[in-house]
């Protein structure tokens, strides 16, 4: 018997909140769609999974727009390296809007707060005089590879097969780029307080001193590889920790106290947590795929080569760099130990990873 | 000893002036010497001159403003909870957010991926930076919408359809019109994609009916959430416009680039219209309870954000750059949406499909009729009848909408082109492409797939031009299946294993709600390819037919 009246449709709900009525699928209240990393969903996988769609998995009438060559709007031949399943990695930071902007809103707070005090202390005056020239023209130089690596991560957050990945490498072109900015204004408040830093000497290093031509030549190989998780993986497993852990850590964090130079650390240790977490991402990225029942050794010799050719290059760029560490008057750190921890550390990564580390690296 | 006190000169320390900051910014890149960039996503136009970036603003300040905003949109989250708004909210308007949030995140992160292809195409590095912003922001717009879904999920009656919402929108004939959106914003020619049909047409004249249009009407019905976090979200579009007016400029001062942009100019508008006016025009009549006879109509609100702002002061200039500028498309937009009731016919379209969508519509009733006919004069001539026989066809029993003989309605063809039915029955257009025969809701719409989506556009080759691809028209994936094991294939089904997560009602009860047996024995046919299957004389007449459209039998 049909019930149906104007009035019964009209009829509005007693109340549109949850538990109002009981009815099939009424406690139904979380996505059901994908399968949580843990026990249990966390927030950044609820609002990041499947968002780009696959037509592995959900997306019916397949990708519908397509590049003139017949290649769809995304698509798994964007990288040498294969996968049974592109969707298992998560983010180890798991970030999502809200955890970035607080994340990066609290570094921006904290490298104005130490800046503007140091400034209203006169700090930069009184900083050593050839320390100055050092930043000038060494940090001033090093803020375009930083500037280099957010741009490949730029280009590279547009290739990957899921939202999962493309957004972590999304949140570290971010990171790349805040710090490249962060170290870009420093430089010009500095010269607010001391007029006889050049701005301009630093991208003329960057250019012309033989001591960054190696640096420069890695990042721009970097950027010229058109495969996206070349790029992912050298910035964060090569060049990050032979080259600018090296220059952040091994030198301008080390020896600024010294000195007399208290705020240049407290602005690169920003980058240096940006690092942990953009470093735990991709060997967590590149673990899953080097353990891929299906394709994992594929995958290894494929990572086997791309370390041993970014690795060839970064390391000629670390050595290249060895005169940085004569120039500060006061000399609290030396480059060959500097050196022997970047490499420590690259043996320590891809070990861990099960890599091949090449010849060069090994001997080093 | 002064009498007043001026802290400034106690307190106040000189900075960097926004201008220097952005400077020293813009020159942070260098033109490689050792290796070449990768090559990028190609396009066929010639950006030669310099972008500036009109915003000047800096990593620095955008963070703090942004979290700032954030914690402005999940305080408001939290006091609407406080505040029991869930308990007054309309739940014919939440039930349209299993729609329009299926859909949205997906444009918004392909907008972000698409600033990737922008970064490598314009020259300098000013821009650069309000590309890298704009990449950031819509980061924020994805997942800040996932997130407002994922809440009404956790708290309105019936989660039902937001508990399947990226599932469902891989899947839907309805969402299936959001992924041209979303995929043409990223996928063939750079500059057409994310430059002209994103930032200059999608962003700069339809957000405004997306993202201002709709909280208005959402708040009207109990929804302070919707307007809290889009109204955030479009706050961030002035920066996008700003992004891309500029690399416009750049390409207007390239005469070679004129044929390109008239071209992406005529087919953008049209597909931003055919897509956002049939689903805002929707959502935002037909999803509401409001009757108030002095708001303003979607056609009104229309005529002031797309004719006046956008068609009469953004694309009239120009023309004073040579580029020619097809006044005919905005009055036929016009024309579909106030004389051919083209957001109406959607309204229909969707209610009849109502088995294989994933939320669910009520009927329109006595009340929504009234203000149907004020503000469009003989709607109730049109579509009152048939909003009749939706409501008795609303109870479990009945045939679906979808396959009722009784009232009159003839299910559509699809377009091949915008992915919207060809609604509009006396526009209706056929014709071929590669040998293959294609259905489109306009002239304009066979225009963009035939002659602009092409290797070549009036005699220029056009090699990074993007192509349609895929099983386009969604019918045709289930063509010969029944209903119920369709609706079982989407996933459109409630935990109880029978009950459909779509219903034709707002009533939440078990005895009310459709099940898989009310609607098994009906089969799903492809009018495509039935049309392909017609010898030509039978197209010919069905095509005469279609074209002369249908009567809803007078409702008794």
């Amino acid at each position: 018997m049909n019930a149906f009246t104007q009035e019964a449709i009209a009829q509005p709900p007693r109340s549109g909140a949850a538990g109002a009525a009981q009815f099939a699928g009424w406690d139904s209240r979380k996505y059901n769609y994908y399968k949580p990393k843990g026990r249990h969903a966390t927030h950044y996988e609820d609002v990041t999974v499947d968002v780009q769609p696959d037509p592995k998995r959900y997306l019916l009438q397949d990708f519908i727009i397509s590049f003139p060559d017949g290649t769809p709007t995304y698509s798994e031949t964007w990288t040498a390296a294969k996968s049974s399943d592109w969707h298992q990695f998560r983010a180890v930071d798991e970030e999502w809007e809200r955890t970035h902007y607080q994340r990066q809103s609290t570094i921006c707070g904290m490298i104005g707060s130490v800046v503007e005090n140091a400034r209203r202390a006169g700090a930069p005056k009184r900083l050593d005089r050839t320390w100055v020239k050092v930043l000038e023209q060494y940090l001033g130089a090093y803020k375009h590879a930083e500037f280099g690596l957010g741009m490949a991560t730029m280009h590279a957050q547009r290739y990957g097969y899921t939202q999962m990945i493309n957004s972590a490498i999304l949140t570290n072109s971010s990171y790349k780029l805040r710090f490249a900015q962060d170290l870009t204004l420093y430089l010009a408040e500095l010269a607010l307080d001391l007029p006889e830093i050049n701005l301009d000497l630093g991208k003329q290093h960057w250019l012309e001193n033989p001591a960054w031509q190696g640096t420069r030549e890695a990042v721009e190989a970097i950027n010229g590889t058109s495969d996206y998780l070349e790029k992912y993986f050298a910035v964060n497993l090569v060049f990050e920790p032979l080259v600018a852990e090296l220059v952040r850590s091994g030198f301008f964090m080390q020896v600024a106290a010294a000195q007399g130079d208290f705020t240049t650390p407290t602005v690169i240790s920003a980058a240096e947590g940006d690092y942990q977490r953009n470093l735990a991402n991709t060997a967590e990225l590149v673990h899953i795929l080097s353990q891929d029942a299906e394709h994992g050794a594929h995958n290894r010799a494929l990572f086997n080569r791309w370390l041993a050719e970014h690795g060839k290059r970064a390391l000629a760029a670390a050595r290249q760099l060895q005169p940085m560490w004569s120039l500060p008057h006061h000399k609290v750190a030396q480059f060959p130990e500097a050196l022997n921890r970047a490499l420590e550390r690259i043996r320590s990564i891809t070990g861990e990873l099960g890599l091949e580390l090449p010849a060069e690296l090994k001997a080093a | 000893m002064t009498a007043g006190l001026t802290l400034n000169k106690i307190t106040s320390q000189r900075g960097v002036s926004i201008g220097e900051a952005a400077r020293r910014i813009a020159d942070l890149g260098w033109n490689p010497s050792y290796v070449q960039e990768a090559m990028t996503f190609p396009t066929d136009y010639k950006i030669g001159r310099q972008p500036k970036d009109p915003m000047k603003q800096v990593l620095r300040s955008y963070f703090p403003m942004q979290e700032e905003k954030d914690n402005r949109v999940y305080g408001a989250l939290d006091a609407a909870l406080r505040g029991d708004m869930f308990r007054n909210v309309e739940a014919r308007w939440v039930e349209w957010m299993k729609l329009f949030l299926a859909i949205i995140p997906f444009p918004e992160i392909s907008a972000a991926r698409s600033m990737s292809m922008l970064a490598r195409l314009a020259p300098g590095e000013e821009l650069r930076t309000g590309f890298t912003m704009q990449m950031i922001d819509e980061f924020r717009h994805s997942t800040i919408q996932m997130n407002l879904k994922k809440w009404y999920m956790e708290n309105y009656i019936d989660p039902a359809g937001f508990d399947i919402t990226e599932a469902a929108f891989g899947k839907c004939y309805a969402t299936t019109i959001g992924r041209q959106f979303g995929e043409g914003f990223l996928t063939g020619d750079a500059v057409t994609a994310a430059n002209v049909y994103l930032q200059v047409v999608a962003e700069t004249a339809f957000t405004n009916t997306l993202f201002v249009a709709m909280p208005s009407e959402a708040a009207r019905n109990g929804d302070y959430a919707l307007p809290t976090v889009f109204l955030s979200v479009q706050s961030d579009e002035s920066r996008h416009i700003g992004n891309g007016h500029s690399l416009l400029m750049s390409i207007l001062n390239d005469p070679d680039n004129h044929l390109l942009l008239e071209r992406d100019l005529r087919y953008a508008f049209w597909q931003n219209h055919c897509i956002i006016d049939a689903a805002v025009g929707t959502l935002i009549e037909y999803g509401t309870t409001n009757r108030d006879k002095s708001k303003e109509s979607y056609v009104e609100l229309w005529h002031r954000w797309i004719y006046e702002d956008y068609y009469r002061t953004y694309m009239l200039p120009l023309e004073k750059y040579g580029i020619k500028v097809h006044h005919d498309d905005v009055a036929a937009a016009w024309d579909r949406l106030v004389k051919k009731n083209y957001h109406h016919k959607v309204a229909q379209f969707f209610s009849v499909g109502w088995p294989v969508n994933f939320w669910r519509i009520e009927a329109q009733t006595d009340k929504d009729f009234e203000w149907f006919e004020h503000k469009y004069p003989g709607w109730y001539a049109e579509f009152g009848d048939y909003w009749r026989w939706y409501g008795k066809k609303s109870v479990p029993g009945e045939t679906p909408m979808l396959f009722d003989q009784e009232n009159g309605y003839v299910y559509p063809h699809r377009c091949w082109s915008c992915m919207v039915p060809c609604l509009i029955r006396e526009d209706f257009v056929v014709d071929e492409v590669d040998g293959k025969l294609y259905t489109y809701c306009s002239e304009l719409c066979r225009w963009t797939h035939k002659v602009a989506f092409s290797a070549e556009y009036e005699g220029r080759s056009t090699p990074a031009m993007g192509r349609f691809s895929g099983r386009r028209e969604w019918e045709e994936c289930y063509h010969g299946w029944d209903l119920a094991d369709c609706i079982k294939d989407l996933g459109f089904v409630r935990s109880d294993g029978k009950t459909l997560v779509p219903q034709p009602h707002l009533r939440f009860d078990d005895k009310e709600m459709w099940t898989l047996d009310h609607v098994r024995g009906n089969t799903i046919q492809s009018p495509l390819v039935l049309l392909r299957n017609m010898t030509p004389e039978q197209r010919e007449k069905h095509i005469a037919d279609y074209r002369a459209g249908f009567t809803i039998r007078p409702f008794q």
